[in-house]
């Protein structure tokens, strides 16, 4: 059986040790008083490919990823970035390395274009003059390069943008800053089937471009859809993790709801 | 809006060719929602393409500073028909320099209102520092004129500052902390009307020859007035013509050529007009304080529009938190945020007692607050934040002026004045809320 359970020590052979691999997590644990959030959490993170991160509410999914985002410290285990031990004492530390964290809200101004928002705090200045045409001439290249071309103008206001627009727009800025990793929470979680659909097509041509994504999501159809790798998180355990092509719905369902699979191990 | 997508390539479109462009919008394919919330200059490529974009934004309540324009010439053809000599030159000349304290405020406040904010003491803050002008330059200090006016706006500037740090690193409110600001500022009026041994009855009276005085009390030449007014046309369309040509070069969109003539051509009319009718009042000319107000909100809107300070206190009014995510230093921008509250706020005290020609404790910072609030959201700033321009204090400035001056000049009471110019701040704010909600449903 090749999806490693728990216990399992062959975590990431399939992407042959740690080659590929830009982050792995190992036992890590987080508790709130008597609540354990995290218990030695095991994951591997490949360059290049989507990891899908699943789970039932309160599995653990947005505790797992804001230990990644530097938003605060495990009580235990270690992060390795590209094979390094990292101390990640905040979001800055996490973004410094490369990893970007798209939440649900997106974090974007309605009041200011396109251009503007995904150069917002990294504007691009000549003699203390905002310089808006190599900005705008970037922005365009970089929506163009994941095929991003629903937008009239750059130069239109985000809130005149559409939900799945408004995304793309949140995964551009990340790749402007040149990203290695993209977390991104719940991205289709408010969208329509054509958005959906436009911006899982997004996310994957994030991973071709050799960006590792972490998607959460709780639409399986979504997952099946996008991810290489599917990892199920339970009570705060991950549980199992691997290619998604040896899982299926109904395993799927019952790890997020059990935290295993009865008949089939 | 969603219909822009939704209408664009189906999921079966995208299996099969998966690097194809995904879900093409075409103009055709985009709601008149989604046009109409687009500013007409970012995709129209000719002039008639311009005002169809235009006219399309208009029938969608999203109509800019037209409504605002409309409105003033309502007004002025109202107080036409009551009162004759209103559109006197003497009597629209006095009223740009009335206009011009409104915009003044105006302005300050809309250093705070941009980030969502309210700073209620810009009041009496503009009265201190009129006050510290007027009694530095005055004997028996009798400093020069240009150290009392950089220490009467340098000390409203750092107050501004120390109530944005109030604000920002504390957490207060700025609706309390101003408000505590309103009150010790016109403490501390009184208190420097009444160490100063010449000010009898709370009265500063200014020297006519300090340039202080003449700021409003005096005008440019005829002549003058006209080389100021094509070097400064000659300016602005070197500028703009200057900056589509290089936007151009660069391969990117630029306003088409004529709607940049077009914009020239009216600011030119404007500006002509204006020079006409300050030339034949007697004395003729341009009051100073014209070029002054001019300047300083030109100098505000290129800080608003060009420098990265301007770029997040936008960002900020909008989405603190976008902006704290994107690593802007939030608290620092709100603090300067305050002190050019504080500054503009100090220059606006400064052309209030120009006007007058005299500084008296009789100020009323309460009503000039309320008047710099409805200055800024008359003319189209947010109350609630992210959206605003320094013209918009020009325009809603204006309004107010022409508002007073001729309720003044039909002779109404102050408390009718009061009650009219209530009602068109109301007016103005409702016109506000329902832009917003018209432009974007279901959000907020």
């Amino acid at each position: 059986m090749s999806i490693s359970e728990e216990s399992s020590a062959t975590r990431g052979a399939g992407e042959g040790g740690s080659e590929g691999i830009l982050l792995s997590l190992r036992g890590i644990s987080k508790t709130f008083g008597p609540v354990r959030a995290l218990a030695e959490v095991d994951l591997d993170v490949p360059a290049g490919s989507v990891t899908a991160l699943v789970g039932d509410n309160g599995a653990g999914k947005s505790s797992l990823i804001k230990t990644i985002a530097g938003l605060w410290r495990p009580d235990a285990g270690e992060i390795r970035w590209e094979g390094r031990e990292v101390h990640l004492h905040g979001p800055k530390d996490a973004e410094a390395l490369g990893i970007t964290t798209i939440y649900q809200d997106l974090a974007l101004c309605e009041n200011l274009d396109i251009v503007q928002n995904m150069f917002l705090g990294h504007e691009l200045t000549r003699r203390g003059v905002l310089d808006e045409p190599p900005m705008e001439i970037r922005a365009r290249e970089t929506l163009r390069d994941l095929n991003v071309v629903t937008v009239r103008s750059i130069r239109q206001p985000v809130a005149s943008l559409s939900g799945g627009q408004r995304q793309s727009v949140a995964v551009a800025k990340a790749v402007m800053s040149n990203a290695k990793l993209v977390i991104m929470d719940e991205p289709t979680a408010a969208l329509g089937v054509a958005q959906t659909t436009m911006v899982l097509e997004l996310i994957k041509k994030l991973a071709s471009h050799g960006v590792a994504v972490i998607v959460i999501s709780h639409n399986l159809n979504d997952v099946f859809e996008v991810a290489d790798r599917i990892a199920v998180l339970y009570l705060g355990r991950l549980v199992v993790e691997g290619p998604a092509s040896q899982f299926d719905r109904q395993r799927a369902v019952e790890y997020m709801t059990t935290g295993a699979v009865g008949r089939a191990a | 809006m969603e219909a822009s997508d939704q209408s664009g390539g189906t999921q079966g479109e995208l299996t099969d060719a998966p690097d194809a462009v995904i879900g093409i919008a075409a103009e055709a394919e985009l709601s008149e929602a989604a046009l109409s919330a687009l500013p007409a200059e970012v995709f129209a490529q000719s002039l008639s393409e311009y005002f169809r974009a235009w006219g399309r934004r208009l029938r969608n309540g999203e109509s800019g500073a037209l409504p605002i324009i409309g409105g003033l010439i309502g007004v002025v053809i109202f107080f036409q028909l009551e009162q004759s000599q209103f559109l006197t030159s003497v009597n629209l000349v006095n009223l740009f320099v009335q206009a011009s304290i409104y915009v003044m405020f105006g302005a300050a406040e809309l250093g705070a209102l941009l980030l969502s904010e309210i700073d209620l003491s810009v009041g009496y803050v503009g009265a201190v520092a009129a006050f510290i002008i007027a009694e530095l330059n005055q004997p028996p200090v009798s400093l020069p004129w240009w150290i009392g006016v950089i220490a009467g706006v340098g000390f409203t500037c750092l107050w501004g500052a120390l109530q944005g740090t109030l604000i920002t690193r504390i957490g207060l409110p700025s609706f309390v902390v101003t408000l505590g600001g309103l009150l010790a500022m016109q403490g501390l009026m009184l208190e420097l009307a009444t160490v100063d041994k010449t000010a009898s009855g709370g009265v500063i009276t200014l020297n006519g020859a300090s340039p202080v005085y003449k700021l409003a009390g005096s005008q440019m030449s005829a002549t003058l007035s006209w080389i100021v007014l094509v070097a400064t046309l000659a300016g602005i369309a070197a500028y703009s013509l200057a900056r589509a040509r290089r936007r151009r070069r660069q391969g990117l969109a630029a306003p088409p050529l004529g709607v940049t003539l077009l914009t020239l051509v009216l600011t030119a009319i404007g500006g002509t007009v204006l020079v006409v009718i300050c030339n034949s009042n007697t004395p003729a000319g341009v009051p100073w304080v014209v070029p002054f107000v001019v300047i300083v909100l030109g100098v505000f809107g290129f800080v608003l529009s060009s420098t990265k300070l301007g770029r997040y206190i936008y960002a900020i009014g909008a989405n603190p938190e976008a902006a704290r995510r994107a690593g802007v230093n939030v608290s620092l921008v709100r603090t300067i945020g305050f002190a050019i509250c504080g500054l503009l706020a100090g220059m606006a005290g400064m052309v209030y007692e120009s006007r007058l020609g005299s500084m008296s404790t009789d100020i009323d910072g309460g009503t000039i607050v309320l008047y710099a609030v409805a200055a800024a959201v008359i003319g189209g700033a947010s109350l609630f934040g992210g959206r605003g321009r320094p013209l918009h204090a020009l325009l809603g400035g204006l309004v107010i002026a022409v508002v007073v001056n001729g309720l003044g000049l039909m002779g109404v009471s102050t408390a009718i004045t009061d009650m009219i110019t209530a009602a068109v701040l109301i007016a103005a704010v409702t016109l506000d809320a329902l832009v917003r909600r018209r432009a974007a449903p279901g959000l907020r």
